[in-house]
């Protein structure tokens, strides 16, 4: 069970005609999303509807639809899992032409009136399938980050230099700032999800697994899509990575092609130059490939001094890291206008798609996790079991019921927090040491040993 | 791809080795498998069957290095590989303990109940190795073993400048067909399970594919060895203010 609280305020002149009550008045929607054989969840929309107040009307009045949200923002309930909706009317300029629905990146969305309460339920339909929680964005019962129950997550960031570069750079990489102005304020907000540890390295003479291939039309080289996948486990042999932490690693890396194989290109599947220049892998991370441009007459004096430009690679990295994360763009219907989210990485609601999915996911897998550790106490009668283990089972039990009531009252922070404690217990419980079932005589054994006698 | 090594490792170093700190894989000696890039996870007295079990379940002391860890998820295929002494429905381990299938089939069930595992590859070259898969009960299990039940499972050759053979017959011709196979290979399961046929291995190998899910034909040898990773093309980016200063207050 969830409840999401939706606020619906009608803007003047954009009231339909055929309310079934006056304004305010109070309602509520269920909708059901299985998502598996077994398991189902319902959504309850608790809907208030309402007109505006006076500074909604006057942040309302904003030029743009960008302005306007971010004044909105700060009058809005801005707690997490909450949505509210604005419906302005039709003849308003606030969105542009030919766009219905302004889904901005807070916790709001602007709707073009029109068409009367019918028509206004169907759009509120299609912002609950984008913005809250949907059956596509889970999977049960395990986390898309990995089995790490206290879901600290270290993030490599690494650049490999082949060979010879061109003509003796001086390769200057700012990580730090980039990883301050970029990739800081987005782990900032993921803050709520994972604790997050950002290393970086630079690796010199690396070599590709792979050979590109020479193509004479563009004279620069291709790395084509079927030889991608075997360009990962060199690499991460060198890395280093895996002596760091004992939490799940994303790795990023730049790769600067040597002088005898610049420039070079990744096609896609179809043969076409990809834009971004960049892949990546579920679970590990990304790829990209930086070429150096070389100079149009030769330089003064050697070293050349290269300055990476971080923004560009940034922008590629944070897709990927949000790809990892499963923040993936949806369908949008045609008439939907999505704002971008900017250097924050994600929008608001994405985030408590994000928390909406991990909640439920966790309470999902401590719930098979001690059902499991119930089955293994069932077949080794014998075993002992530590009272702080016993302990930790206790609060996990605790934790994913409160997070249970959490979610049906729509306090979503505290429900995944629930959820993360009660994970965090179930897993010390289950992979405690002392549990080893051969320490304790399996049946086969003991007749071994005893039937001889 | 990540690899946890355990040996004996009594090999290398013995006293009666005549050339120390190598182990090749034919008299020949062009092959030194004991070479740099080996790295040894658990050795000696560290490999016993509880730390064996403790890797494949999880049920690690806090303080394990993460090289000494199986760090796997639901979507990591894992080969298991295990070869020494054996009977029927057991492995010796280092001459004082032994591991038998029922340990080791509970042990597999409890890695996929925490779902540690997508697919599992287990190859056995003892005696009578069969009968040490014959108790899996748990689902996406291929095994494959050197002998059947009441068999011996039989060495290669004998190197007479050591005084012992060099490798088991089964897992020389494993080897050689895996030498021939790359990446990019679309060799499949059925393959493997034709290797070394009784005329060779004088013994009879077996498999048994009945817990996978997918049919062995379209199973890649690379899906298991060779760490070909799924990768996606990356076609969105963010798009970053270059201005904005990097400590925004919310």
């Amino acid at each position: 069970q969830l409840a999401v609280p939706v606020a619906v305020v009608f803007a003047p002149g954009a009231v339909p005609g055929d309310l079934p009550r006056p304004l305010p008045f109070r309602d509520v929607q269920e909708m059901e999303i299985s998502i598996n054989l077994r398991t189902s969840v319902t959504s309850r929309y608790e809907m208030v509807y309402r007109s505006t107040t006076a500074q909604e009307e006057a942040a309302l009045d904003a030029a743009t639809a960008r302005e306007a949200d971010a004044a909105l923002r700060l009058l809005q309930d801005t707690s997490l899992g909450s949505l509210t909706m604005y419906v302005v009317p039709e003849t308003s300029s606030l969105l542009p032409q030919g766009v219905s629905v302004y889904v901005g990146k807070h916790r709001s969305a602007l709707v073009r009136a029109g068409g009367g309460l019918a028509a206004l339920h169907a759009r509120l339909r299609q912002l609950t399938q984008v913005m809250p929680f949907t059956a596509s964005s889970m999977r049960v019962p395990d986390g898309q980050l990995g089995p790490d129950a206290r879901r600290h997550l270290k993030s490599s960031l690494g650049t490999d230099s082949g060979g010879q570069i061109p003509f003796l750079l001086y390769f200057h990489w700012d990580i730090e700032d980039a990883v301050n102005r970029y990739v800081q304020p987005v782990l900032d907000k993921l803050s709520l999800v994972a604790n997050f540890s950002v290393d970086s390295q630079i690796l010199y003479y690396a070599v590709l697994g792979v050979t590109p291939r020479f193509d004479k039309e563009s004279s620069s080289f291709l790395l084509s899509a079927h030889s991608l996948p075997h360009v990962i486990n060199p690499v991460e042999a060198r890395l280093g990575s895996s002596a760091a932490s004992l939490y799940p690693v994303l790795n990023f890396l730049l790769y600067v092609p040597e002088r005898s194989h610049s420039p070079l290109y990744i096609q896609d599947k179809d043969g076409a130059p990809v834009s971004t220049n960049a892949f990546h892998s579920p679970r590990w991370g990304g790829i990209m490939v930086y070429n150096v441009e070389a100079p149009a007459s030769p330089p003064a004096s050697l070293p050349l001094h290269v300055d990476v430009d971080m923004v560009r690679v940034m922008e590629v990295f944070l897709a990927q890291l949000r790809l990892l994360f499963g923040l993936s763009r949806e369908e949008l219907p045609p008439d939907f206008l999505l704002e971008s989210p900017g250097n924050e990485g994600l929008a608001d609601w994405e985030l408590d798609r994000l928390l909406w999915a991990h909640t439920v996911e966790n309470i999902a897998t401590v719930s098979t996790t001690l059902t499991s550790l119930a089955q293994l106490l069932d077949k080794i009668g014998n075993i002992v079991i530590k009272d702080d283990v016993a302990s930790e089972v206790y609060r996990a039990v605790a934790s994913a019921q409160s997070a249970v009531a959490k979610l049906a009252a729509g306090h979503l922070h505290s429900a995944f927090q629930a959820s993360k404690e009660a994970v965090t217990s179930s897993e010390r419980a289950f992979f405690d040491p002392s549990l080893l079932h051969l320490l304790y005589f399996p049946d086969d054994q003991k007749f071994a040993i005893y039937i001889p006698l | 791809s990540h690899i946890v090594l355990m040996l004996a490792d009594d090999m290398a170093c013995n006293p009666r080795n005549p050339k120390p700190a190598t182990v090749f894989s034919h008299k020949n000696m062009e092959l030194n498998v004991y070479g740099d890039d080996v790295e040894v996870d658990y050795r000696s007295y560290e490999v016993t069957v509880e730390n064996f079990l403790r890797v494949l379940t999880g049920r690690i002391p806090p303080s394990t290095p993460r090289s000494k860890r199986l760090l796997s998820d639901d979507r990591s295929n894992i080969l298991i590989y295990m070869t020494g002494h054996g009977g029927n429905g057991f492995l010796k381990f280092q001459d004082s303990e032994e591991i038998t299938n029922v340990e080791l089939a509970d042990a597999f069930e409890q890695m996929w109940q925490k779902r540690r595992y997508n697919e599992l590859l287990f190859i056995i070259d003892t005696c009578q190795g069969a009968s040490m898969y014959e108790r899996f009960y748990s689902p996406n299990i291929i095994a494959l073993a050197s002998s059947q039940v009441g068999e011996d499972s039989l060495s290669h050759q004998p190197d007479l400048g050591i005084g012992v053979h060099l490798m088991d017959r089964y897992t020389f011709y494993v080897l050689e067909f895996l030498e021939e196979i790359h990446p990019a290979s679309q060799t499949n399961m059925n393959d493997l399970f034709q290797v070394c046929p009784k005329s060779l291995c004088v013994s009879t190998p077996g498999h048994r594919t009945d817990l996978f899910q997918r049919d062995p034909q379209n199973v890649l040898i690379t899906d298991f060895f060779g760490s070909v990773r799924k990768v996606e093309i990356t076609t969105e980016t963010v798009s970053l203010n270059r201005d904005l200063a990097g400590f925004e207050s919310k």
